[in-house]
């Protein structure tokens, strides 16, 4: 039975061309624009984790402390909430790290008369307390302690981004509900016009004997065989997008915090499923509206 | 009414009133078919007949009145179970209504999908079928490409493939020509000879004449003792 059922469906979907091409680009443009923002956000979502993951606090010192200053410093510092480690970053070795970080830019360096960094402790913070509020607490606390001049966790602008990636998925995720919600009118007005030029064949159908099920199933597999194929031609256009970008990023960036991704197997999966429980529903409202009538 | 034949009867209408708005198309009628028996349904256009036929399969509802088929209630048939009714009868239409898209086995087989067959089963008793009618050489031809009479001849083979318990027919001849209609007279003889109950709607006076049978007369909607024929 479910032979005869895709049989039919493929039959119809032969017989209506035009209807079921603008069906499955539907589909493939809603899917294409959804899964774009999905790998954008998961994109972001690596690139923000990678910031999160690196943030340093750095405590700037007065100067003119001593060992005893110093090391005093540091028991308070790790005996703040949230704090690992708090390491010793003396002068000199600020100024190496520059230079280590300036690369060929380093001549400026070469020019000065003294080394113009203070001394500095970098604090480690526990993995599981780099929320940002905790990451301000601690910052606060550190500027409390006698003999810190400057308190800097340099990414405290990572803080707006994230405020700005977290509207924009937001808002993708308004749109990707707005294109579904298209897609299932879509789909169903496709089943209205399909059950309507076929209406007398349905009739003669209920005539000889056959149950709504047997009539109408080949509605559902033709909708899920669309939508399904609407799916896999949306991602891949969206991997061959992906690829075009990849190269331009690996070649033109540098990606040593970032490795761009394309979506998971599983990912991808769930979007073709959804994409055909949406080609489901629209189907299933129209046909519920057909038989009522 | 003998005790007998009450035994016998297969569909039985019990004052049966069916009207659209104002106008009365069938009234107070009360009536049995029995089985295996070949009866004509006749009278002249607009007495009723075709409607009928169409209360005896739910193709229409009775305002008034119960139907009994088989021993099921029409009126407490949901819509769900009307399929299971429909299965009962083969139904021959006038305008043969056959799926234009479909070939010619296709539009026979699909009584037998519909009733969920096996494939084997399907395609040995469609070929039969077929060739009883003397369609089997043109299986594949869509109904558009056949004359009147084929179309009917496929519709008969769409009719009784099933195996119904009941064949109706719907002025079966009434658009043929004389050879046509003989073919598909002989065929209607056949499946009854077979064992199926045979109703015939008509004002084909010589389809009448060349079967024996009961004889119903209908007159403005009700049942009429005065022959019309």
């Amino acid at each position: 039975m479910l032979k005869r059922h895709l049989r039919r469906a493929l039959q119809d979907m032969r017989s209506n061309r035009m209807l079921s091409l603008v069906t499955i680009s539907t589909f493939a443009l809603s899917i294409l624009i959804v899964s774009s923002a999905m790998l954008f956000f998961v994109n972001m979502g690596d690139i923000m984790d990678g910031w999160r993951q690196g943030i340093r606090v750095m405590a700037y010192l007065q100067e003119g402390l001593n060992a005893t200053d110093r090391s005093t410093l540091k028991v308070r510092m790790e005996s703040l909430y949230g704090v690992q480690q708090a390491d010793f970053v003396p002068k000199a070795q600020a100024l190496e790290r520059l230079r280590t970080q300036m690369g060929r830019q380093t001549s400026i360096l070469d020019n000065l008369d003294s080394n113009p960094l203070p001394d500095a402790f970098e604090i480690q913070m526990i993995a599981a307390s780099q929320s940002w509020d905790k990451v301000e607490q601690l910052a606060t606390a550190l500027e409390k302690l006698e003999g810190v001049s400057e308190v800097e966790y340099g990414q405290r602008w990572i803080k707006r981004i994230i405020n700005i990636f977290n509207l924009f998925q937001l808002t993708g995720t308004v749109m990707g509900a707005l294109f579904f919600m298209a897609a299932v009118f879509i789909v169903g007005n496709t089943v209205r016009l399909v059950l309507y030029s076929r209406r007398e064949e349905v009739e003669i159908m209920r005539l000889v004997g056959a149950t709504e099920q047997f009539i109408l199933a080949p509605f559902y597999f033709q909708s899920l065989i669309q939508a399904a194929l609407g799916g896999i031609i949306g991602l891949a256009a969206l991997f061959m997008m992906y690829m075009l970008i990849q190269s331009r990023i690996t070649t033109d960036m540098a990606t040593a915090f970032f490795q761009p991704r394309f979506l998971s197997p599983l990912t991808l999966l769930g979007i073709v499923g959804c994409g055909m429980l949406v080609g489901w529903l629209g189907c299933h409202l129209s046909v519920k509206q057909y038989v009522k009538a | 009414m003998t005790a007998e034949a009450d035994h016998a009867a297969l569909i039985r209408l019990f004052h049966v009133h069916r009207h659209f708005h104002a106008t009365r198309a069938l009234t107070d009628i009360t009536l049995d078919f029995y089985r295996n028996e070949f009866l004509f349904v006749t009278g002249p256009s607009g007495a009723g007949k075709t409607t009928l036929l169409k209360l005896l399969y739910r193709g229409e509802v009775a305002s008034q009145g119960q139907i009994l088929v088989d021993g099921m209630n029409l009126a407490r048939i949901p819509r769900k179970k009307i399929h299971l009714l429909r299965r009962k009868f083969g139904i021959i239409f006038q305008d043969y209504k056959l799926i234009p898209t479909r070939t010619v086995y296709e539009n026979v087989a699909l009584v037998l999908e519909a009733a969920g067959r096996k494939s084997d089963y399907i395609r040995k008793k469609v070929q039969s079928v077929l060739r009883i009618v003397g369609m089997d050489k043109r299986q594949d031809t869509l109904p558009p490409n056949l004359s009147g009479g084929e179309q009917q001849r496929v519709a008969v083979a769409r009719a009784v493939v099933g195996d119904p318990t009941i064949i109706l027919a719907d002025e079966p001849t009434g658009s043929l020509d004389a050879e046509s209609a003989g073919l598909i007279i002989k065929l209607l003889k056949t499946f009854h000879t077979r064992g199926a109950t045979v109703i015939v709607a008509t004002h084909d006076r010589e389809l009448i004449r060349s079967i024996p049978g009961r004889i119903i007369y209908l007159q403005e909607g009700r049942l009429t003792s005065a022959p019309t024929v």
